[in-house]
C-alpha cells in the first residue's frame, strides 16, 4: 500500500462558543475584536490524521500531514494549533481580511495543492460553522475526479490501498469502501480531539510554515454569489413566572389556551 | 450560524454519544439541538465553567431526597449533645395566621407544616444539599421585600421564635440550615437588581439574587462580579456576603470585605440597618457593615447589597500544567507572579486523587497525556489578547525550559478553556457523586499547605481505614485549592459512614492547623459543623469580643441559634 500523503484543509473562525452579532450594514456578522478558533469539524480533521500515524492503522504508514489554510494572517494561529496537535507542516494562503472566499473557489485551490502536494487523501471537516455551506469536500471530490466518503464516523484501512468509512445515516450507519486517493469529510463522533501539550505548541513554532497566494495556485477569487442581506433569526419571546398554581390557570385562561 | 450558542455543550461530549441518540445531521441546527439534548442526558457529568446554572440542583435530583433519608439523618440525633433552647416557643397555628396576614395567602410565600402537611416542600428547606444536617422545621418563609422581613424578625423576636436565614443553601458546614424547629427566612424571593452604574460599575441588587444572573447581568453591560464560585448557579448574594464567600476570583479582585460597598440588613428587633452606600470611600464611624459580611445570619438579615464590579476582561487564556511535586508547584507559582503579575487572575492546585476522582465520575478524557502527582490551573485576564497571550507563551516556555512543569496544555479556543476549568471546578460535584466527604476547607502557610493532606493520608491509612476495596470506609484522601490564596481544601472521600473515620480526622486536623497558625475555615465558614473547633483559630479574647456583639445585636438569641456562636 502506498504511504499517506494526508493534506488537512482547517478554517478559522469565530470561536464555537461566541455569540456572532450581524454587523449594523447586515452584510455580514462582526468579526473585528471577536475570539477566533480552529473549525471544530477541521479540529476532528487534524486529530483523525494524526491518529492514523499514531495508531498505525493504515498499512502503507503515513508519510506527511500538511494542513493548508486560506485566510488573513491570524490563520496562522490555527496552523500552528494544528501543528500543534500533530501536523508536520502547514501552508498558509494570504487573503485580504474581508476577501470570504465561497466553495468552489476553496475546492479550485484545494485541487491545486493536492496536486502539487503530491496528496492522496484530503481529509476536510464536513463543514464550517461560520457558512455551514457543507460543499467544499464534495465539489473537490468532483474536481478532482476522487471518491469520497462524506460525514465519518470512522475510518478503517485495509489491504491494497482501500479505506472503509462508516457514515451515520437516518436510522442506522452506513458502511462504505473505496481506494485512494480518496476525499474523506469528519463528523462529531469522529474522535474526542486532544489537547495540544505545551511541549508540542513550542515545538510547532519551529515547524515550516510555507506562505502562499491564491495566484501561487492560478486561482482568482472571483465571486459567483452576492450576499444581499445578514439578518438575526427573530428574538426569542420571553416568557413569564407565575407565582403558583392559580395564577397559572388564570394566564392560561387570558391566553385563551383553557 | 444563528443558532449558535454562548452556552451551548461542547462538540467533544457530543462526540462521546451514541448514536441512537442522533439522526443524520445535516445542518448545523439540528446538529447542535441535539448537541444540547444529548449533554443534558449525560447531565451532571459536565459542569462548566461559564455553564453551572442547573450545577447544584442537577445533584439534587440524583441524590436521594430527604424522605429517603433514615430517621437518624436528623442534626439533631446525630448531635445528641445539642439539646433544643427551651426558651424558645413552640410554632402554633396562631403564629402562622400572623405570618399568613402579612405575606398574604399564596403558597410561594409560606410553606406551613405547622397546620396542614407538607413535608415535602419543606424537605429542601430542611436539608443541605450534601445531605449532612437535617433540621426539623416546619414553617418556611419567603418574603418579597425588606419590609415584610423587618415585621418577621420584629414578630419573632417578640415571641421568641427562633430564625434562620437561608440563601441558596449551597453552605459546607450546615449553617443556613435548621436544627431544630427554627424558621427558615427564605430570600429566594427578593431577587431583584436595583439599579447598575455603568460608569462607575456599582450594582445594587437584593439578596435573593442568584451569582450567575447577577454575574450574566453585568457581563451584558462589559463588567464583571468579583465573586465567583462553583455554586453560583444556585447561590445567592446575600447568603455569599453573610458567609464571606471567597472563590476563584479572590487573587485578583479581593475579598467582598473589600469589594462590598454597602448593606442594607434588618435586625432582630425589626431595625432595618440602612447602610446601603454606593461610595468607595466612607470614612464616618464605624464600618459596621463588616459586621454582617461573615457573620452567618448571627445578628440579622442581609437584605440588600451594594458592591464594586470590575471591568470584565476581554481577554482570557487557561494553562493547566503536570508537576512532579509541590515544592516546583510552589516553584510555578512564583514565576507566575513574577512573569505574569498584573494578568494573573488564578492559580489553582489540585493533587493526583483529586483529578483521578473526576475521571472515574464523568469519564471524560483527562486533559495530559500522562499522571504527574500535581497539576495547576493558571488563568490570565487582561485587556489585550495578543498583548496576554505573548506574556503567557514565554512564561510556559521558561518554566517547561527550567522544568518547573514536566508537561501541559494551553487551551487554543474558548471551549476548551471551560473544560479546563471543569477539572478544578468539578472536584466538589464528582466527590459528591462518590459518597460522602469530610471537608476541611483550611489556610494554612504556603510551604506547609500540602503536608497536612500528606499526613491525613498517612494517618487514615495507618488506622487501616484507607484502602481501594470496599472493606476499607475511606476512598481517597486528597487536596486541592486556590493556591493563589494560601488555601487548601482537604477531602475524605468515604464509601459509608464510619465512626472511626471522624475520631481519626478530628481534633487531629484542626490540631495540625492551630500548630501552624493556620485557619480551620478559610472561606466555608463555621456554621454547625465547626462549632467546637473556633477555638483553634480564635482566642477566648475574640470569642468574647464577639459574643458581645451577639449579645448586643441579638439580645434574645433568636438568630441562627446552636451554630458557631
Amino acid at each position: 500500500m502506498s504511504a499517506l500523503r494526508i493534506l488537512v484543509p482547517v478554517k478559522r473562525v469565530i470561536d464555537y462558543a461566541v455569540k456572532p452579532r450581524v454587523n449594523k450594514a447586515q452584510t455580514g456578522v462582526e468579526t473585528a475584536g471577536v475570539k477566533h478558533s480552529m473549525n471544530p469539524f477541521d479540529e476532528l480533521s487534524v486529530e483523525e490524521s494524526v491518529r492514523i500515524r499514531e495508531k498505525k492503522s493504515a498499512p502503507g504508514g503515513v508519510e506527511d500531514i500538511c494542513v493548508i489554510s486560506a485566510g488573513p494572517t491570524k490563520a496562522q494561529d490555527v496552523l500552528r494549533t494544528a501543528m500543534a496537535m500533530g501536523a508536520d507542516r502547514a501552508i498558509h494562503v494570504e487573503t485580504k481580511p474581508d476577501d470570504d472566499l465561497e466553495p468552489l473557489t476553496v475546492a479550485k485551490l484545494l485541487k491545486a495543492a493536492a496536486e502539487q502536494q503530491k496528496s492522496n487523501l484530503v481529509i476536510l471537516g464536513k463543514q464550517s460553522i461560520d457558512d455551514d455551506a457543507n460543499q467544499t469536500g464534495q465539489m473537490l471530490a468532483g474536481l478532482l475526479g476522487w471518491p469520497q466518503a462524506t460525514q465519518a464516523s470512522k475510518v478503517e484501512f485495509g489491504e491494497g490501498d482501500v479505506v472503509s468509512v462508516t457514515r451515520e445515516v437516518d436510522g442506522g450507519v452506513e458502511t462504505v469502501r473505496a481506494k485512494l486517493p480518496m476525499i474523506i469529510t469528519t463528523d462529531l463522533r469522529l474522535n474526542e480531539p486532544r489537547y495540544a501539550s505545551l511541549p508540542n505548541i513550542m515545538k510547532a513554532k519551529k515547524k515550516p510554515l510555507e506562505k502562499k497566494t491564491l495566484a501561487d495556485f492560478g486561482i482568482t477569487g472571483e465571486k459567483r454569489l452576492k450576499v444581499l442581506k445578514v439578518t438575526e433569526p427573530p428574538p426569542r419571546q420571553g416568557g413569564g413566572k407565575v407565582e403558583d398554581v392559580d395564577g397559572l390557570i388564570s394566564k392560561l385562561k387570558e391566553l385563551g389556551a383553557i | 450560524m444563528a443558532c449558535r450558542q454562548p452556552l451551548t455543550p461542547v462538540l467533544r461530549q457530543l462526540a462521546r454519544t451514541t448514536s441512537s441518540e442522533l439522526g443524520r445531521q445535516s445542518s448545523r441546527a439540528q446538529t447542535f439541538a441535539l448537541a444540547r439534548r444529548a449533554t443534558k442526558a449525560s447531565a451532571a457529568s459536565t459542569s462548566r465553567r461559564c455553564f453551572s446554572t442547573t450545577r447544584q440542583r442537577a445533584l439534587k435530583s440524583t441524590a436521594p431526597t430527604c424522605q429517603a433519608q433514615s430517621k437518624d439523618d436528623f442534626t439533631s440525633t446525630k448531635y445528641p449533645e445539642l439539646k433544643r433552647d427551651e426558651r424558645f416557643a413552640c410554632l402554633t397555628p396562631d403564629h402562622v395566621a400572623y405570618f399568613r396576614g402579612l405575606l398574604g395567602e399564596s403558597g410561594s410565600a409560606l410553606i406551613d407544616g405547622v397546620t396542614g402537611e407538607a413535608a415535602a416542600d419543606l424537605a429542601p428547606f430542611n436539608s443541605d444539599w450534601m445531605r449532612k444536617y437535617r433540621g426539623h422545621c416546619q414553617l418556611v418563609l419567603k418574603p418579597s421585600s425588606t419590609e415584610e422581613v423587618s415585621e418577621i424578625l420584629k414578630y419573632c423576636n417578640d415571641n421568641l421564635l427562633a430564625v434562620v436565614p437561608q440563601g441558596g443553601n449551597t453552605g459546607l458546614v450546615g449553617g443556613s440550615v435548621p436544627v431544630f424547629d427554627e424558621i427558615v427566612l427564605s430570600l429566594g424571593r427578593m431577587n431583584q437588581i436595583l439599579e447598575f452604574d455603568e460608569v462607575s460599575g456599582t450594582l445594587v441588587a437584593e439578596a435573593g439574587v442568584i451569582l450567575e444572573v447577577a454575574d450574566q447581568y453585568l457581563a451584558e453591560r462589559g463588567y464583571i462580579f468579583p465573586l465567583d464560585l462553583g455554586a453560583k448557579g444556585s447561590c445567592q448574594l446575600g447568603g455569599n456576603l453573610s458567609t464571606n464567600a471567597g472563590g476563584l476570583r479572590l487573587l485578583r479582585y479581593g475579598s467582598l470585605h473589600g469589594t462590598v460597598l454597602g448593606v442594607e440588613a434588618v435586625l432582630p428587633d425589626g431595625t432595618v440597618v440602612d447602610d446601603l452606600s454606593r461610595l468607595r470611600k466612607n470614612n464616618t464611624g464605624y464600618d459596621l457593615k463588616q459586621l454582617f459580611i461573615g457573620a452567618e445570619g448571627t445578628i440579622g438579615v442581609i437584605t440588600k447589597v451594594s458592591i464594586q464590579c470590575p471591568q470584565r476582561p476581554a481577554a482570557q487564556n487557561v494553562a493547566f500544567f503536570g508537576l512532579e511535586s509541590y515544592e516546583q508547584c510552589q516553584r510555578a507559582f512564583r514565576e507566575a507572579k513574577g512573569q505574569l503579575s498584573e494578568i494573573l487572575s488564578a492559580f489553582e492546585l489540585m493533587d493526583e486523587g483529586s483529578q483521578a476522582l473526576i475521571s472515574q465520575v464523568t469519564g471524560t478524557k483527562r486533559p495530559l497525556e500522562s499522571t504527574y502527582p500535581f497539576y495547576c490551573l493558571i488563568e490570565t485576564s487582561g485587556s489585550n489578547a495578543d498583548h496576554d497571550s505573548e506574556k503567557l507563551q514565554a512564561f510556559l516556555e521558561s518554566v517547561m525550559e527550567e522544568g518547573v512543569v514536566a508537561d501541559g496544555t494551553l487551551a487554543q479556543d474558548e471551549t476548551q478553556l471551560r473544560s479546563l476549568w471543569t477539572w478544578r471546578e468539578g472536584i466538589t460535584e464528582a466527590l459528591g457523586h462518590l459518597g460522602g466527604v469530610y471537608k476541611y476547607d483550611v489556610s494554612i502557610p504556603l510551604a506547609q499547605m500540602y503536608q497536612l493532606v500528606e499526613d491525613t493520608r498517612t494517618r487514615v491509612a495507618e488506622a487501616g481505614l484507607l484502602g481501594d476495596t470496599d472493606e476499607y470506609p475511606v476512598r481517597a484522601v486528597v487536596g486541592y485549592g486556590h493556591m493563589g490564596d494560601s488555601n487548601l481544601h482537604l477531602n475524605i472521600s468515604t464509601r459509608r459512614f464510619d465512626a472511626r473515620v471522624e475520631e481519626v480526622l478530628e481534633p487531629f486536623v484542626y490540631e495540625w492547623i492551630a500548630e501552624r497558625q493556620g485557619s480551620i475555615s478559610a472561606e466555608h465558614g463555621l456554621g454547625l459543623a465547626k462549632k467546637k473547633y473556633i477555638g483553634y483559630s480564635r482566642n477566648p479574647t475574640m470569642v468574647g469580643l464577639m459574643k458581645q456583639i451577639k449579645g448586643l445585636y441579638d439580645p434574645k438569641g433568636i438568630m441562627n441559634p446552636y451554630k458557631y456562636i
